[in-house]
């Protein structure tokens, strides 16, 4: 077994997503604890992956790979997470997209991209995302977290406007908040009343988890 | 006669290439276009539309037929009419890099949210430097609305400096309030037509979209007269090809929709070959302007547009430290080189660090000398006299030295560029005598001295008022009420 998380976390390490669903797969079939399988196995990779390339050890492309291998193994492994009530969604659900105005979204996507592979259930609703959607899509899916990209100063405070739309509705106590982007830092984080701002993909995940407590 | 030094990075085989499959693409692949009229401009023309997706595939006739129209010559005026930039065949321009988030401020050391007088400095600053043409709406400030962060920075330039202006619009109502001021200052809007003074970007969104906004604002610029400048990205391996030579082929296609677009609304309009490409980072994940490789694409992608006959721009001489240090120095005059040496017609790029996002007065100083190196590299090297130099060391002979010559006293200044104090030439006991300064530090003194002696030309009292009266307007509808006073 041991032997085998090992084999898990090194598909994922090496960007090899083939390999990693192969080993989903056998995981099934072999009636390994799927959580065991994902937690010890996969997201041990995953994490290693993230680790690497804060190091510099690893570039972009392979934390994509990574990434994507990561998807392709819990592909596999979802329906039988969801048979499993317990192991639904191991770490939340986030809606995240660009705001309104704005059509900047090869950050977010990122962000997604490592969120995803981080086990958060993603619902990505693109670029130029009106303030409402948001809320919409964040109350409707129950999602925990909302995070919004803006790289653009006329329309970060469309960001505000998201936190503004929770209150109203009185779900901001339900639904935490971050925000990221070019023009984005912590004092703006703090001063529009989010819950955190990151300053990359793999801080983002940091954040994710701190933030829904996964 | 001398020649101009100039780089090439492409055979004409290869040009052609380029170029072909460029609008190989726009025929299979097409684009895809967020603009209604637009679109009916290209459906028009006998663009195959697919309305459901917005997807418009170009016909290679269309796009012949375009290039073939669009001037190859521009001339962009400053305040008194006169011509200061004279865009097309190797002629070189510089002027500052353009929207940046932040600025950094040396005097507290560090980097921080520009205010409405940050806006001035650097117009005036801008207009006190000779070697650059233009200016540029480079600094966003954090004192007035985000809506009207855009035009309010054509306000603030049009008051602090007389050079044309190198800007573009963030948001699409934008471009009618900014043309109105710049008619104003021009006289009316068939003055600024016949006589621009600005140059507005505009951006398609890699790979090969054309957003609402952008689309709009390459129209306007058609229909107006102002020329439009295409500031095509691709990022190597994050939104085109990996390769620099993808890279290009992507510009190529994204510009030459860009041409066709412009050309219908207005055939003959003034389009410029630009382009903010960046060899995308794959450990940091970020858009270095500073990188070689991102300067070859420009050098590249310029080629291709004087192939087509078209001025060309480039975002260079920039940097991404976040400090005036050795490595903002090294990029932005490593990209002024590349650019002077490619040819490039408006180089836009000095002041700016940070990928783009934070703009230095300091770094405007020492780049202004760095476009001053430029400028004289690509004036080559002159036959003054013929015989070239015997006559001259037979004089010289006697008296050991060429000093005393008239021909040394005649040509000296013809042959060498002086760059000013902040480029240290001094010996090491006149430098310490004056206190030991570094660049940065030489630089900083230099643009308190500047702006404290330069008195930007003020502008007709009434234009002024009617400027800020379009302003206050416009920012009432945003919830100012009051201008930050300047
Ligand atoms: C590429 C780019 C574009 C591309 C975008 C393509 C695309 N599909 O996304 C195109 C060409 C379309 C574009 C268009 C425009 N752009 Co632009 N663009 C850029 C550029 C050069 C890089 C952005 C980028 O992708 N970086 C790489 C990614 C990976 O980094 P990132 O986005 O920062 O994301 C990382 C972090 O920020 C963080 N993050 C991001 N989002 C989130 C969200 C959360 C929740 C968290 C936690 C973290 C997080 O994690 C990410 C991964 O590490 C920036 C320069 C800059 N300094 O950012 C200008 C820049 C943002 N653009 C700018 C401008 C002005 C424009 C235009 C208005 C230009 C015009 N006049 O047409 C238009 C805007 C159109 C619109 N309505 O949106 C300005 C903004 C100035 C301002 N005052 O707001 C900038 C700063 C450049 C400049 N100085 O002029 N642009």
């Amino acid at each position: 077994m041991e032997k085998f998380l090992t084999e898990c976390a090194q598909s994922i390490i090496d960007g090899n997503a083939e390999k990693s669903a192969e080993l989903a797969r056998m995981a099934l079939d072999d009636k390994h604890p799927v959580l065991e399988v994902i937690n010890k196995g996969f997201v041990k990779g995953i994490r290693e992956v993230g680790r690497l390339w804060e190091e510099g050890a690893m570039f972009l492309p392979e934390l994509v790979m990574g990434a994507e291998a990561m998807k392709e193994a819990m592909t596999v492994l979802q329906p039988v997470l969801e048979e499993d009530a317990a192991g639904k969604s191991a770490a939340g659900h986030v809606v995240i997209g660009t705001i309104e105005g704005d059509i900047h979204d090869i950050g977010k996507t990122l962000v997604a991209t490592m969120l995803s592979a981080n086990g958060f259930e993603i619902t990505d609703l693109g670029a130029d995302v009106p303030v409402v959607r948001f809320v919409d899509e964040a109350v409707e899916k129950g999602a925990g977290c909302i995070a919004i990209s803006a790289l653009l100063t006329t329309t970060m405070s469309g960001q505000k406007k998201v936190i503004e739309e929770l209150e109203s509705r009185s779900v901001r106590d339900k639904i935490s908040v971050m925000v990221g982007g070019a023009p984005c830092n912590d004092d703006w984080a703090k001063e529009i009343g989010a819950d955190g701002y990151a300053g990359n993909a793999v801080a983002a995940v940091q954040l994710a988890k701190r933030l829904t407590g996964a | 006669m001398s020649i101009i030094p100039r780089v090439t990075w492409f055979t004409e085989e290869d040009r052609k290439r380029v170029v072909a499959e460029a609008v190989e693409i726009l025929e299979k692949i097409g684009v895809f276009v967020e603009n209604d009229e637009a679109i009916e401009l290209l459906s028009g023309a006998g663009a195959r539309v697919d309305r459901d997706k917005g997807r418009v595939f170009i016909p290679a006739s269309m796009v012949e037929k375009a290039v073939g129209s669009a001037p190859s010559r521009i001339l962009v005026y400053n305040r008194h009419g006169e011509p200061v930039m004279d865009l097309g065949e190797d002629r070189i321009h510089f002027n500052p890099g353009s929207a940046a988030l932040r600025i950094y401020d040396h005097k507290k050391k560090k980097t921080r949210t520009p205010m409405t007088a940050d806006l001035v400095r650097f117009s005036a600053l801008t207009d006190a430097l000779p070697n650059y043409a233009a200016q540029s709406t480079g600094i966003v400030s954090g004192d007035v609305p985000e809506e009207i962060g855009d035009r309010y920075r054509v306000y603030i330039a049009l008051q602090n400096s007389v050079k044309p202006v190198v800007t573009g619009t963030f948001l699409i109502d934008a471009f009618r309030v900014m043309h109105e001021m710049l008619a104003t200052v021009a006289g009316d809007q068939g003055a600024l037509a016949e006589k621009p003074m600005a140059i507005f970007d505009c951006c398609p969104s890699p790979p090969l979209k054309w957003s609402d906004l952008t689309c709009q604002a390459l129209i306007d610029c058609a229909r107006t007269g102002l020329p439009a400048e295409l500031v095509s990205m691709p990022l190597t391996g994050a939104t085109s090809p990996v390769t620099l030579s993808g890279a290009v082929v992507q510009h190529a296609a994204e510009s030459l929709s860009g041409v066709v677009i412009h050309q219908l609304a207005k055939a003959g309009a003034p389009i410029i070959y630009g382009g903010s490409p960046a060899c995308f980072d794959m450990r940091k994940g970020t858009t270095p302007m500073g990188a070689v490789e991102t300067m070859m694409i420009d050098g590249a992608y310029a080629e291709i547009g004087k192939h087509l006959g078209l001025p060309t721009q480039a975002y260079m001489a920039l940097s991404d430290s976040k400090r005036v240090d050795y490595q903002a120095g090294m990029e932005s005059a490593m990209g002024a080189a590349v650019a002077a040496l490619s040819g490039i017609n408006n180089v836009s790029g000095p002041g700016m660090l940070d990928f783009e996002s934070c703009q230095s007065l300091e770094k405007l100083v020492l780049d202004h000398e760095i476009a001053g190196m430029a400028l004289r590299l690509t004036r080559g090297i002159a036959f003054r006299d013929d015989p070239i130099a015997l006559p001259l060391i037979e004089a010289a002979l006697e008296k050991k030295e060429f000093l005393s010559l008239p021909h040394t006293a005649k040509w000296y200044r013809e042959e060498a560029y002086f760059p000013n104090a902040v480029i240290d030439r001094s010996t090491l006991e006149e430098w310490e005598s004056k206190g030991g300064l570094d660049a940065t530090a030489r630089a900083s003194e230099r643009v308190e001295k500047l702006l404290s002696d330069h008195e930007p030309e003020p502008l007709d009292d009434a234009v002024r008022a009617h400027l800020t009266e379009l302003m206050e307007r416009d920012a009432k509808r945003y919830g100012m009420d009051k201008l930050p006073v300047t």
